[in-house]
């Protein structure tokens, strides 16, 4: 009961108990196996935006779930994002000069 | 005034501490971002010396990209525990995220080494010296981690932490994630996608 009152209030507090964060864990080893896999067996025409999409996947549950960004105040999810998204334009662009993408 | 003092609250009522992390992270973004987009513009320049997919072990680092995976679980348990004024267990948990991390690193010197009696040195190509600044930089990163964790369960143990408990785990926890995520990049963009 009293475990339960703790949980409770700590789930009310920063959004996850204990065992939330565990699941998320087993979740994220599970989406890394998937990955490692990638390079044992041919996946085909699905290997890069699966990679990609696994790799986002993963990005995004640690940042929502274990840095709680998804359960904080929105000003702290714009200051990272802020910064991701321009670093993600910036190096784009810097790479598209390099013409990266069309090699 | 106390509050604002010691960084918990502001006008906006968030935390001056937190939000200075962030903003902090935010900028490591483009550091990283930048060593990132260099290592994949020059991974396939190797005009002397071993080719990517010659050197990389996967199933090594494989384990050890679990390793720091699962550090990022033992750290937000040790938030967790100090969120709900359990010393003994915040300790438990920062001391395995340390151990944890200094296994991660001792694995990418185990690697490094092996790398380098492999012919990869930092200047035999442009591959070798993009990917080592790139990967010691994180190195570092997880390094000055490990020695703020221990430095912080030595403080906690002294009980003279300076601030709100709880926020002083939690920044560390913040700091702790954000280089789990840089190497969740890492590890797809440089050793699971081949030239």
């Amino acid at each position: 009961m009293t475990i339960d009152t703790a949980e409770t209030a700590d789930e009310q507090q920063h959004g996850m108990t204990d065992a939330g964060y565990i699941r998320i864990a087993i979740i994220l080893a599970a989406i890394t196996g998937l990955e490692v896999s990638t390079y044992y067996v041919d996946f085909g025409v699905l290997f890069l935006p699966a990679l990609l999409i696994m790799m986002v996947i993963k990005f995004v549950m640690v940042v929502s779930y274990f840095m709680h960004l998804k359960f904080d105040n929105k000003m702290f999810s714009f200051m990272f994002y802020a910064g991701l998204v321009l670093a993600v334009g910036v190096y784009a662009a810097f790479l598209a000069t390099f013409k990266f993408f069309i090699q | 005034m106390t509050d604002i003092a010691h960084g918990h609250a502001s006008s906006t009522g968030i935390s001056n501490v937190k939000l200075g992390m962030w903003a902090f992270l935010g900028s490591e973004c483009l550091l990283f971002g930048g060593l990132i987009s260099t290592y994949m513009l020059y991974r396939g320049r190797v005009t002397g010396g071993p080719r990517p997919s010659q050197i990389f072990d996967i199933p090594f680092t494989s384990v050890s990209s679990f390793v720091l995976l699962m550090s990022s679980l033992t750290m937000v348990l040790a938030v967790s525990a100090a969120h709900k004024d359990d010393d003994r267990k915040t300790n438990l948990w920062l001391t395995v995220t340390a151990l944890l991390g200094a296994t991660f690193v001792g694995g990418q010197v185990y690697e490094f080494t092996a790398f380098y009696k492999e012919g990869l040195g930092f200047s035999t190509s442009l591959f070798g010296s993009s990917f080592y600044t790139l990967t010691g930089f994180h190195g570092v990163h997880v390094t000055v981690g490990i020695i703020m964790l221990m430095s912080l369960v030595g403080i906690l143990k002294r009980g003279s932490v300076p601030g709100k408990k709880a926020e002083v785990v939690e920044m560390i926890g913040l700091y702790w994630h954000f280089v789990d995520i840089v190497w969740i990049i890492i590890f797809t963009l440089v050793y699971l996608i081949p030239v």
